[in-house]
């Protein structure tokens, strides 16, 4: 049973229900293996007999061709690219992921509001605000987060290439890629690891291989899962 | 002057001195006639002379297209309707009216955030996180309100028109299935919440049922206790010969009239 707690005063539009399901969520950053790891956690918890629902950022019917475009225009500052994340936010929230816990299915929350905090501190808006914002969430049942550091990153980018945003190119000077790429990862890391306390973070270490990497949330996540029928 | 910049979320705050230009924006319900008065003002601020930049609530090039295609589709809900106006707000601030108000000239919003804050109140969204969410507002420097009884709005806004709009008549809200009666329910929270504002942000009302020149003249006797220190051009000859012929130039592209 997920709680209905947020991080701050009820949303509009949530009433006083019960949430049978569970609120999984996957944090970390560019490259650190979520995807394959929310792949394996999907296959493993299907198998298993659970009804699983996934949800990723930008995925949102509402904001994501919005945000796409937006991102292309190399005109966007930081307070609306984080509004425009958050309307993304719960835009997913009330249309995939808060069905699903009403239904009594595990949602596997690719990033949370934790990453969008980290992207708005890393570029200066204030802290503060950035989670007054986002205190409209829900608190999940289990948020892992991997854990990783920038040398271990960059061999897994470099593969696939660098990203003008996963670069912080929008707000970082200077010529070279590679040391805007190391400067806004080592920021966004310093971020996520400030937040693991405050918010009970799981931190699982993503420098291992795939599979201890796996076993760990598994277990992490079988944990949260005490109590939820499944087939 | 309000006080709603508590926060700031990219160091905005506490250089309002830098901010040469004033802000001066409009509010009250559909039908008011705020957007006439506002237009009004407007012409006869740049036929005195001062640069003008307006700015509509909901317009912002980047953002406006998704708020669209929400209201098209019916996907909007009272939270994400308040966060894609945040976000419209937050584009138009950063591009249009911070620079403006830094190069010393006069904003002109039509609708500003107390249409989130009495819009997305009356739609049930908690009023401190929407003064949080706003916080990084530019304050205005004057704020006038143009108050009109529901039935009069009702009676300006369905005349010569044949449909509310769903979002406008508040139908996703579900107060009522008729639209005219739905928008009547909407409006009146609204107008409730406007109430409010008034006296928390000390926002001037002025009565919208009074004659519109009448209402004019109230409105520029307020706005010209705020035009002092502005900095105010030579007019130049398209400003003269519209004087002269007693022209507003409203069909002008705005660079011709701009110094």
């Amino acid at each position: 049973m997920t709680a209905l707690n947020f991080y701050g005063e009820p949303p509009a539009g949530i009433g006083d229900e019960a949430l049978p399901g569970r609120l999984i969520v996957i944090e970390g950053t560019d490259g650190v293996g979520r995807s394959t790891m929310i792949s394996l956690l999907k296959e493993w918890l299907e198998t298993s007999g659970y009804a699983v629902v996934d949800s990723g950022l930008t995925r949102s019917p509402l904001v994501g061709p919005g945000i796409e475009r937006a991102k292309r225009g190399h005109v966007l500052d930081p307070v609306t690219l984080n509004l425009f994340y958050a309307t993304d936010f719960w835009d997913r929230f009330e249309r995939t992921i808060l069905p699903a816990l009403r239904a009594g299915m595990v949602a596997l929350v690719d990033r949370y509001i934790f990453t969008l905090l980290a992207r708005g501190c890393v570029r200066g808006t204030s802290r503060e605000w950035l989670e007054r914002v986002y205190s409209f969430a829900l608190i999940p049942d289990a948020i892992i987060y991997l854990d990783i550091d920038v040398e271990q990153l960059l061999p897994r980018v470099t593969e696939r290439g660098f990203d003008h945003w996963e670069s912080g190119g929008d707000y970082l000077q200077g010529v070279s890629v590679y040391d805007s790429f190391v400067q806004h990862q080592r920021a966004m890391l310093n971020e996520f690891r400030e937040m693991a306390d405050r918010y009970d973070f799981e931190v699982v270490d993503a420098r291992r291989p795939a599979e201890p990497v796996f076993e760990d949330i598994r277990g992490r996540v079988e944990r949260a899962l005490v109590g939820l029928i499944h087939a | 002057m309000t006080d709603i910049t508590t926060a700031a979320p990219n160091g905005y705050t506490s250089d309002a001195e830098q901010l040469t230009g004033r802000l001066i924006v409009v509010e009250g319900i559909d039908g008011s006639g705020k957007s006439t008065q506002l237009d009004l003002l407007h012409k006869w601020l740049r036929s005195e002379g001062y640069a003008t930049v307006f700015t509509e609530w909901n317009s912002s090039p980047i953002v406006r297209g998704t708020t669209r295609r929400g209201k098209r589709r019916k996907l909007l809900t009272p939270m994400s309707f308040s966060l894609i106006h945040a976000a419209d707000y937050a584009s138009r601030m950063h591009a249009q009216i911070r620079p403006a108000l830094q190069a010393g000239v006069i904003v002109l919003a039509d609708r500003y955030v107390y249409t989130a804050f009495a819009r997305d109140a009356a739609r049930g969204v908690n009023p401190q996180w929407l003064r949080d969410l706003y916080s990084f507002a530019v304050p205005p420097n004057l704020a006038v309100y143009f108050n009109v009884p529901l039935e009069e709005s009702i009676a300006r806004i369905t005349l010569g028109r044949d449909e509310l709009k769903y979002y406008e008549a508040g139908l996703d809200m579900g107060f009522a299935d008729e639209p005219k009666e739905s928008f009547r329910v909407f409006q009146s929270r609204i107008l409730e919440e406007y109430d409010a504002l008034c006296s928390e942000f000390a926002i001037k009302r002025i009565d919208a049922t009074l004659p519109l020149t009448e209402q004019q003249a109230q409105f520029r006797a307020v706005v010209r206790e705020q035009l002092d220190g502005v900095p105010r051009g030579p007019r130049n000859e398209i400003t003269d010969l519209l004087q002269k012929t007693g022209l507003s130039g409203h069909y002008l592209a705005g660079s011709a009239l701009r110094r």
